[in-house]
């Protein structure tokens, strides 16, 4: 989640690539590992991922854009998910994230430009009976408030 | 020893339940306390949460809202042996909440450590599979038929046919996928017994696998719910260990295996044919039906595709009999629900019931009313793909075709509770927003549709023609409900309709003040 990532190396993306061909369909699977080990999903590795599974780059860029989770630049060291969906707006989530985000000078899905924190939109996160929800570096927080989400921008800052 | 129960349960863990273990561990060594902690599932009071137990001669005894701060003070009242704090919350047992359920599909969920063999057992874990495989294949799918199970997604189609159909498809191998997508706001019972009873759904399946004549088994899990999928792997690492899954089931010559496969934020990948397009590795693009996945579904082959919920209900139909079930409930809509009651409510948390009460039973009576203390105004069920029915409709039976009856939608059983400070045009702007940003862009309507919705909610907001721009919404919905192959297109325009039907004021008002500037 955090950014733990390392440089991209297409020796190590191979390895990842053959480690998941005995799969059936692989590609998301794939996809995930990459992520997980270089924090997104990089340009050069798409042709790789194609070679492997015998399709075209053109389908495979199709399928890495596809998707809202695949990234294609690393997010910053830290990543807060803030859901907007319905039942955290009937607990008056629109009007909290908008104040957060102007407080903090932050907008969705883009990265503080200190590296520290990368916020972006999702659409439940199924922590519905304590709305707002979010989740933060992939620790769930329900009943979220301003103060909580103004906390999490100071760890992120410092950690 | 005294045994102490706190959720793993992503809820409890929102608000602290890893910090409260943490804090009982340490004060427990601190004291010489003699604790086990275990980590089981939620029992759906989720208001409660953290809902921590403990073990006593007398049954097990429950303490609310608990915080790491507030151990100190449980452990100086003696709560492991049972005594009254300012926390107790008694029996769960004797809880109003609990005692009008009739807990079937989630009867494990929160009693029982989630990833040991042996509590599952204890209370009747594998007995539906025995008793499944002491039958032939398509007495299975008979009994699934018998029982009157409808599919928990959204859909309602009814369980039984489907398997039958895939059984009864020539192939030379068949899949089973439960679509553990639950990208529906409201809803988190799929999460709940992934993460409270994982192995009732691995059991299902294997269940499913045999009767339909598949060795092979996924689950579609949202990438959203990252502990879900820890909890979900680890429970299919036992149950391999143990021999449920592998070549030899349980012994027998029956050979059946389930993978845990993540999604990737995509909504319509809860779509069934999107979420099969997804498995095999290609974009969510929704699949035009015919041919349905029954006949050609994974990799072509005939595939059972069922919800969480559906499945993880399959046991318990086996142990009981089919007849149990079908009991329960009213008209076509069999057995029990388990109700998500959410967003702006007093008490939410899981609720699982037969169907037939009112809604209004369900808003006011279970859920309290709303959280803030103000009047109920709107609910809207069935995910941002349902409607918002009105206060006035909550006499409105909580049954398949009393809800489509009136343009309603049950969905995945999902509530979420507005009060009076509700926008409705705001929520209508909503349903047509997450319709652009989660369109697989298949179906120009959907596609094209949902954004020329936004604007024309916008016109309208801004006291724009207001009359014409309505007008033409309404047909834009019409367009977008026959025009759209999947329910995110087709049903879209529920929400936007419904709000507009129930709560027209929201958008004629706003011509008010715009036209006097």
């Amino acid at each position: 989640m955090s950014g733990a990532a390392v440089a991209f190396d297409a020796a190590r993306a191979q390895e990842i690539i053959d480690a998941h061909l005995g799969l059936e369909g692989p590609a998301m699977p794939i996809l995930h590992a990459i992520q997980d080990e270089f924090g997104c999903v990089p340009e050069a590795v798409v042709p790789q991922i194609a070679e492997a599974l015998n399709v075209s780059r053109a389908e495979m860029h199709g399928v890495v854009t596809f998707y809202h989770d695949f990234r294609r630049e690393p997010a910053g060291r830290h990543v807060l998910k803030l859901c907007r969906a319905e039942s955290c707006q009937s607990m008056g989530s629109e009007r909290l994230h908008q104040e957060f985000l102007a407080r903090h000078k932050l907008d969705w899905h883009h990265t503080s430009p200190d590296g520290a924190l990368t916020v972006e939109a999702v659409y439940c996160l199924g922590l519905c009976a304590h709305s707002p929800s979010a989740l933060f570096d992939g620790e769930p927080i329900g009943c979220v408030d301003s103060q909580r989400l103004d906390e999490i921008v100071s760890e992120a800052q410092r950690t | 020893m005294t045994r102490v129960f706190v959720p793993l349960d992503m809820a409890a863990k929102a608000l602290g339940a890893d910090r409260v273990v943490a804090a009982i561990a340490r004060e427990a060594a601190a004291r010489g306390a003699d604790v086990e902690i275990v980590r089981n599932g939620s029992r759906g009071l989720l208001w409660l949460e953290p809902l921590v137990e403990v073990e006593t001669p007398d049954g097990r005894t429950a303490y609310g809202n608990v915080k790491a701060a507030d151990v100190a003070s449980l452990f100086d009242a003696d709560f492991l042996s049972g005594a009254k704090h300012s926390l107790s919350v008694g029996k769960v047992e004797d809880h109003p909440y609990w005692k009008r359920q009739n807990r079937i599909t989630f009867k494990r969920c929160g009693i029982i450590d989630p990833l040991s063999l042996a509590e599952y057992e204890a209370l009747g874990g594998g007995k539906g599979l025995a008793r499944a495989f002491s039958l032939s294949p398509a007495d299975c799918v008979a009994e699934v038929a018998k029982s009157g199970l409808r599919g928990r997604g959204g859909a309602g189609f009814p369980t039984g046919i489907k398997w039958k159909t895939v059984a009864d498809t020539p192939a030379d191998r068949r899949y089973v996928v439960v679509n553990a997508d639950e990208g529906d706001s409201g809803t988190f019972a799929d999460r709940m017994i992934m993460e409270g009873d994982p192995f009732a759904l691995i059991e299902g399946m294997t269940i499913c696998g045999y009767a339909v004549g598949a060795s092979k088994g996924y689950v579609y899990l949202r990438s959203e719910y990252p502990q879900t999928a820890q909890v979900f792997g680890k429970a299919i690492e036992v149950l391999r260990a143990a021999g449920w899954l592998g070549k030899n089931v349980r012994g027998s010559d029956f050979a059946f295996d389930v993978e845990l496969r993540i999604g990737a934020g995509a909504y319509v990948c809860g779509e069934e044919t999107s979420l099969l397009e997804s498995l095999e590795g290609k974009r969510g693009i929704v699949r035009a039906k015919p041919p349905f996945p029954a006949i050609a579904g994974l990799f072509d082959k005939p595939t059972v595709v069922n919800n969480v919920l559906s499945i993880a209900t399959i046991p318990m139909i086996f142990e009981y009999g089919a007849q149990h079930y079908a009991d329960c409930g009213v008209g076509r809509s069999r057995g029990t629900m388990p109700l998500q009651i959410a967003g702006n409510v007093k008490y939410g948390g899981l609720c699982e019931v037969d169907f037939g009460l009112t809604l209004g039973e369900i808003v006011n009576d279970i859920g309290g009313g709303a959280k803030t203390g103000r009047p109920v105004r709107a609910v809207q069920c069935g995910g941002p793909l349902g409607a918002y029915v009105p206060v006035k409709d909550f006499d409105m039976i909580f049954d398949y075709e009393a809800f489509t009856k009136r343009d309603a939608l049950i969905g995945h059983g999902g509530l979420v509770v507005f009060d009076d400070t509700v926008d409705m045009l705001q929520m209508a702007r909503f349903g047509m927003e997450f319709c652009a940003i989660e369109s697989c862009g298949k179906c120009t309507p959907c596609r094209i549709g949902s954004t020329r919705g936004v604007e024309t909610i916008d016109k309208i907001g801004a006291g724009q023609n207001v009359d014409a721009n309505i007008a033409l919404l309404e047909d834009l919905c019409q367009t977008m409900k026959w025009g759209s192959l999947c329910a995110l297109g087709g049903f879209a325009p529920y929400p936007v309709l419904s709000a507009l039907r129930h709560f027209p004021e929201d958008f004629r008002h706003r011509s008010l003040p715009a036209a006097a500037e």
